[in-house]
């Protein structure tokens, strides 16, 4: 059975204020999904929810992960069943290493699913970091560095996709991995995420702009407006909005004046 | 049954006496020099107040009047002080598997020295402050409690220099380096009062680092130890000195140390401040000498009911001097930490530089920490800058982990660690560097300390 996430009818408050209202989507494993829209229209609220976190409230509709819901698992269980998160603006934590982090989610997962688990030893693991750093042409200095702890635009979003490649999770969410990013380097990180397609990832990429899909190309494209999904279509809607701005999605689908 | 005169304002005092002094004296069969610096030192002691609420900013905030000095009133004395009875950790080797030199004491008796010929050849001296009064007079005279820590300097500093039972000195002569770190470890089995001393002396150009270690086994009975540490790093000479205090929880600490720098000399200073009921701790650098640089890394996690106290300065006598401290700590439960900072320099004393900051981690709702930094400079080419900030554990990094699949309680010990990490990174041993971290870990889960 294909992992799918299905959301159904989510509405969702921050500080009382509505931000989605009725959201409905679908993804399953080995399909890429593209999430553009205006600023303010609700995408990152989407993807934190979906991830938990807690500054949302959710006060209606669902989140089903492989028919489990989500909404009733802790942060961590959602990340252990399968999901991910690259987020916009990744924290930085001062003290603790990427390698020491990353180690650690690995053998939360391996603990997780075997409570005698000793964990991965330390040279599977630094093979396992070299790989995947190599591949999104990282240097290994990257391991030692305290997580995002002044790293660029550019480094942070790597980490991401770093974390991404060595976590492989069933479904992953890029929250605007575009954002920031000279062309080169979105270039680097595109072509990592696109390496790891395959039919056992499901992808949404939020984005306000088509460029990142030119390496990443999705099958599904879907236009967020006022905290709902206005428009879903092919890939061809992206062009469409790349072409036209969002003006008509506003002149479309606006139901009060903001 | 005893009367305890722990009422209103005023902390007990002590019940010792000049006999006390006297008896310590004969049964170490001490150089007359040593018996009559004690005398003078209580003459200063019986003239000082006990410090109280009242008596300044050093102790306005600093409440001992839990201590109950009827019940603390003795020196260790009988049982039989053995290596063994010192946990297997605090003994290994440092890094690698060579030790530069080892002491041992154990409630307040040496039990172990271990100083390697290499050192003995260098005319290193590395020993037991009681052997080094009698046999290097002309070093130990001149430098102990004169320069550094004086009795003037309080109640317990002078009660330190007339009572000190034990202590470690360190002599390293001109030019010398001491290239493996040296190690003490001061602990204590039993209840009562310790009064263990530090001395160290660089002479110019020298270079040696040195860690000590403070604990003591558990004990539901009340403990004292008043302590004092003197560092004299000489012109161009280069000390790094850890010293780590992990105290049972029925410890009150008092402690003045200070250290004093020469002309281009360097002090590396870490203080680790993890047990003890109660710890007043006076933590000061002298920068003598044009040039001279100190740094003094502290950190601290208190607990329960912990209320850790470190009042800091930092003079520069002399201009083109630097110096640079960094406090961290963390309080939870209903702990509370007081740190004061000062920034002294004399007129005329240009081209400083001098820093400070401290860093506070606030865990729970019922801890308190106080933090007050303070300047006081009469030149006008300098630069000073203090900093002292506040915060709790925030969410956002803990849902960051947790994100990945690491489950909260990890997570929240990974985001409170590495606020350790900065300096935890300037201990220079990765063994002790595993041995805080345990600590802070213990501390972080809750496990009973």
């Amino acid at each position: 059975m294909a992992a799918s996430l299905e959301i159904r009818n989510l509405h969702v408050s921050v500080e009382e204020k509505p931000i989605l209202r009725g959201v409905n989507l679908t993804i399953n494993q080995g399909e890429v999904h593209a999430l553009m829209g205006p600023n303010g229209s609700g995408k990152s609220t989407l993807s934190n929810v979906i991830l938990g976190n807690p500054a949302y409230e959710v006060t209606d509709g669902e989140i089903l992960f492989e028919g489990k819901n989500l909404l009733e698992m802790e942060v961590d269980e959602r990340s252990r069943a399968g999901l991910f998160l690259a987020f916009q603006y990744p924290v930085a934590i001062p003290g603790v290493t990427l390698a020491n982090f990353l180690r650690l989610a690995i053998n939360s997962r391996m603990k997780a699913n075997d409570p005698d688990s000793k964990g991965i030893s330390i040279s599977d693991f630094r093979k396992l970091m070299r790989a995947k750093m190599d591949s999104l042409h990282m240097d290994h200095s990257f391991a030692g560095r305290y997580l995002n702890d002044g790293f660029s635009g550019g480094e942070k979003k790597r980490a991401e996709i770093l974390q991404m490649a060595v976590l492989e999770p069933r479904i992953a969410i890029l929250d605007e991995t575009d954002s920031g990013l000279d062309i080169d380097a979105l270039r680097i990180v595109a072509e990592g995420v696109s390496s790891l397609r395959g039919p056992n990832l499901g992808i949404l990429v939020i984005t306000h702009y088509q460029r990142i899909l030119n390496y990443i190309k999705p099958e599904y494209v879907h236009i967020m407006y006022q905290g709902q999904i206005v428009e879903s279509g092919g890939a061809d809607l992206a062009l469409h909005l790349e072409e036209s701005g969002y003006d008509w999605v506003r002149e479309k689908f606006s139901t009060t004046t903001p | 049954m005893t009367t305890t005169t722990r009422r209103g304002n005023a902390p007990a005092a002590p019940l010792y006496t000049r006999a006390d002094i006297e008896r310590l004296s004969d049964t170490h069969n001490e150089p007359r020099w040593l018996r009559e610096s004690r005398l003078a030192a209580w003459e200063i002691y019986e003239e000082l107040p006990m410090p109280n609420r009242d008596s300044g900013e050093a102790w306005r905030r600093t409440d001992y009047r839990g201590v109950r000095w009827d019940q603390v009133n003795h020196l260790p004395n009988g049982g039989q002080p053995s290596l063994q009875s010192v946990p297997a950790p605090m003994l290994e080797p440092l890094i690698g598997d060579e030790q530069g030199g080892t002491l041992v004491f154990v409630d307040g008796k040496l039990v172990s020295a271990q100083v390697s010929d290499a050192l003995t050849a260098q005319g290193v001296i590395f020993t037991d402050l009681q052997s080094a009064c009698r046999d290097h007079e002309s070093i130990v005279r001149p430098n102990l409690m004169t320069k550094a820590v004086k009795p003037s300097d309080g109640k317990f500093a002078a009660l330190h220099a007339a009572l000190w039972t034990h202590g470690l000195f360190l002599f390293v002569p001109r030019n010398t380096v001491v290239e493996l770190p040296l190690h003490v470890v001061m602990y204590n089995t039993q209840a009562g009062s310790t009064l263990g001393h530090v001395l160290i002396v660089l002479e110019e150009g020298a270079q040696a680092t040195l860690l000590v270690d403070f604990q003591s086994a558990r004990r539901d009975e009340q403990s004292v130890s008043v302590g004092a540490t003197e560092l004299l790093v000489g012109d161009a000479a280069n000390l790094r000195y850890v010293a780590l205090q992990d105290w049972n929880r029925a410890t009150y600490e008092f402690n003045h140390q200070r250290g004093r720098v020469g002309s281009d000399g360097q002090l590396d200073w870490i203080i680790g401040t993890m047990g003890g009921q109660f710890v007043k701790n006076f933590i000061e650098v002298e920068l003598d000498g044009q040039g001279a640089n100190g740094r003094v890394s502290g950190m601290f996690f208190a607990d329960h009911e912990q209320l850790f106290d470190h009042d800091t300065q930092q003079s520069h006598n002399a201009p083109l001097t630097v110096s640079d401290l960094l406090f961290k700590g963390a309080a939870k439960d209903d702990s509370r930490s007081v740190w004061q900072g000062m920034i002294k320099s004399l007129p005329k004393m240009q081209k400083i530089d001098g820093f400070q900051a401290s860093r506070n981690l606030v865990l729970s709702e019922d801890a308190r920490m106080d933090a007050i930094p303070g300047l006081e400079i009469e030149a006008d080419d300098v630069r000073c800058t203090h900093a002292a900030t506040f915060g709790t554990l925030e969410e956002q990094p803990v849902f960051y982990l947790m994100s990945r699949g690491i489950p909260r309680a990890e997570a929240e010990l990974m985001v409170t660690e590495g606020f350790f990490e900065e300096l935890l990174d300037r201990v220079p041993f990765e063994r002790v560097r595993d041995r805080l971290r345990a600590s802070l870990e213990a501390k972080i889960v809750g496990r009973d300390a």
